[in-house]
């Protein structure tokens, strides 16, 4: 049965400019899909475009070339009576749960602003709806009207995650959602998400860089490096046989918690720093830091191919 | 090398804060050593203590609101929760210095990191600007800088997160201390960074002999680098050991959760995280038992009226539990009949 794409991303590039003849690209020629029902993780390390892919998806970024399809529509050609429904199906939860609700409103207002501003469950029934959504994140209907800072971390998360709920969306985009928790409540937040994906048939990306995580709830993963999608394959696949040097490299930089393992691995650590996206290497944008360089990677983009059913790669090793 | 040599004995630590909403334990009772040129992870959650204990080692808690309110801190003969601030700043950046997670908040930005380097150096040796210089030109290297003579005039600002964070390094080791606290040190990196910077903790101790205190919340970075963990818990220290007990052999209940919780790459996904309902307790009333009582699967009526006193496993592993009692033991065995005969 052909799976039914409900998020197209088409050679997305978003370049910022900043003055004085400068300009950043954060995602370069971005392209995958993400099928209904499915988690796609989007890793990376901070400034590889991940946040301005998911961003530029939902609309809050109008993209420089490339195009968004979701469901069929295209996200940023659409005209405002389409775009506002489209808001009605992507929603977003936040990293940090302290700075993404607004501290004097209280949870009722906060979970229901959506509903409000759709006019979506009139009088009484709005109440009832933010009562169902509190219960159904693991919180009690005597929070409704109490205040953000009488919440912990990973409640406060509970609430961001109702409050994207709220208008029944199918596709939501979590970046970062649980970076800012403890981890054993960071365990209770992601069990909460695979939970309702199951109840509510969600659509997930799962945008951090905590490959571990990502790994765990992802179906699919894309792994993202200085604007540039460099792998994408099923989780296992991805973590059983990474192609691409910095995956690999990406994947045994990870700790893990057994220190016998850790004693006997063999470890690559990438020397150097990411560099500045501004001016970005010619050819492959990971070639200054990779240990298997050749002349080719810097005088030709590798091509995104796939390499084997389903699992795709940008370098040159593979060309 | 061997590490059984005591360097530091910090023995019934209690801190307390003052606030608003009334007086906070932010340690309660602390006990713990720490050898010569071994790494010791302090981990726990959020608010559990461990980064006021390491404040309190370096005499860093504001004086306004919070003060060691009793306990003791065994230094090289002197007691550091009593010693006048005079000599405790002889001591600081000399015997014992301190790094912390985010560089950027921590140094200063309008200082050349030479002057910033150099600070230390002349204010603890006494030595002229020439010697500070070289020094500070050798403690660059050492930490994987390139160029350091030209990077002595340059500001934080024209430096990557990971080459702040060896600045930092930098200058908590430029006066060659014997102890080095590092206080989530590469919370705020990226994985390949922070591969980097753990690689250079362990080729620094090794050519130092210093001793590392690190503070984490990663089991993964405690696994790769600690010889001995303390789990700390509401303002206590609930087990410790040596790092290949607390992961094969945990005894307290938080333990054996924490190392559930997280995520392994070789897991199977299909199998649910297995979190630890509910948030730590309200440290302003902490409770009267066992403070993780209300969050713990075998909690017993005891665990919740009374404070479970220290056990030991072996000698090097203790563990503060109800169920290390005898007493819980016979009641858990005949809760769980012998299976297979």
């Amino acid at each position: 049965m052909e799976r039914k794409k409900l998020v197209q991303v088409k050679n997305l590039t978003k370049t910022f400019t900043l003055g004085k003849g400068l300009s950043l690209t954060a995602a370069d020629n971005v392209s995958f899909d993400i099928y209904e029902g499915e988690t796609f993780g989007l890793v990376g390390e901070s400034g590889c475009g991940k946040s301005t892919t998911g961003r530029t998806i939902i609309g809050l970024y109008q993209p420089t070339t490339g195009e968004v399809i979701f469901d069929g529509q295209n996200v940023h050609q659409a005209s405002s009576a389409v775009r506002s429904k489209l808001t009605r199906q992507m929603q977003m939860i936040f990293q940090d749960p302290y700075a993404s609700l607004n501290p004097r409103m209280n949870i009722a207002e906060i979970i229901s602003e959506g509903l409000y501003l759709n006019g979506l469950y009139k009088g009484k029934e709005r109440m009832n709806r933010v009562i169902e959504l509190l219960e159904m994140v693991g919180l009690q209907r005597e929070h409704a009207n109490r205040f953000p800072h009488e919440f912990s971390g990973g409640q406060r998360q509970r609430i961001g995650i109702a409050r994207a709920l709220a208008v029944n969306p199918p596709f939501i985009i979590a970046d970062e959602p649980i970076s800012a928790l403890d981890v054993s409540v960071q365990a209770q937040v992601v069990n909460l998400m695979k939970k309702l994906q199951q109840e509510q048939k969600l659509t997930y990306l799962f945008i951090a860089h905590d490959l571990a995580m990502v790994k765990h709830i992802s179906d699919r993963i894309g792994v993202m490096y200085l604007g540039n999608m460099v792998e994408l394959s099923a989780s296992e696949i991805l973590y059983e046989s990474p192609k691409h040097p910095y995956t690999q490299a990406l994947l045994s930089a990870i700790p893990v918690p057994d220190p016998d393992l850790e004693k006997s691995r063999e470890r690559t650590i990438i020397e150097g720093d990411v560099p500045s996206p501004i001016n970005p290497p010619s050819g492959c944008v990971f070639r200054t830091r990779c240990s298997v360089a050749k002349a080719v990677c810097a005088e030709k983009k590798p091509i995104w191919q796939e390499v084997d059913i389903n699992h795709f790669v940008a370098c040159h090793l593979y060309q | 090398m061997d590490k059984t040599e005591k360097l530091l004995e910090v023995s019934g630590l209690r801190v307390t804060f003052k606030t608003h909403g009334g007086e906070v334990n932010a340690v309660r009772d602390v006990t713990f050593t720490l050898n010569k040129g071994e790494t010791l992870a302090i981990v726990g959650e959020s608010g559990c203590g461990k980064s006021v204990t390491a404040r309190s080692i370096m005499r860093l808690i504001p004086e306004h609101i919070g003060k060691i309110a009793g306990g003791s801190i065994r230094f090289k003969g002197q007691d550091l929760a009593k010693l006048p601030e005079k000599q405790m700043r002889e001591l600081r950046g000399k015997e014992i210095s301190m790094i912390f997670q985010d560089a950027m908040t921590s140094l200063n930005p309008t200082i050349t990191i030479g002057e910033q380097i150099m600070e230390g150096i002349i204010r603890h040796q006494k030595v002229a600007r020439s010697e500070a210089k070289r020094q500070a030109i050798e403690i660059l290297t050492l930490v994987g800088i390139a160029n350091p003579e030209s990077r002595l005039k340059q500001y934080l600002h024209q430096f990557s997160g990971g080459m702040r964070q060896r600045i930092m390094i930098a200058i908590a080791l430029v006066c060659k201390p014997s102890i080095l606290i590092a206080d989530e040190p590469t919370t705020a990196l990226d994985v390949t960074i922070q591969a980097q910077i753990i690689e250079l903790f362990k080729s620094i101790q090794q050519k130092t002999g210093v001793s590392i205190i690190i503070i984490t919340h990663d089991l993964g970075v405690v696994a790769k680098i600690a010889d001995r963990v303390n789990v700390m818990y509401a303002g206590k220290v609930v087990e410790s050991g040596p790092v290949r007990d607390i992961f094969y052999n945990p005894q307290h209940p938080y333990t054996k959760g924490l190392l559930a919780s997280m995520p392994r790459l070789d897991a199977d996904r299909s199998i649910p995280l297995s979190p630890i309902p509910g948030t730590p307790p309200d440290l302003f009333r902490p409770p009267i038992g066992c403070a993780f009582a209300a969050r713990c699967d075998y909690a017993l009526e005891v665990c919740r009226n009374y404070q479970p006193a220290e056990t030991h496993v072996h000698s090097k592993h203790a563990v503060s539990c109800w169920l290390q009692d005898p007493r819980a033991k016979k009641l858990l065995a005949s809760m769980q009949p012998p299976t297979g005969t």
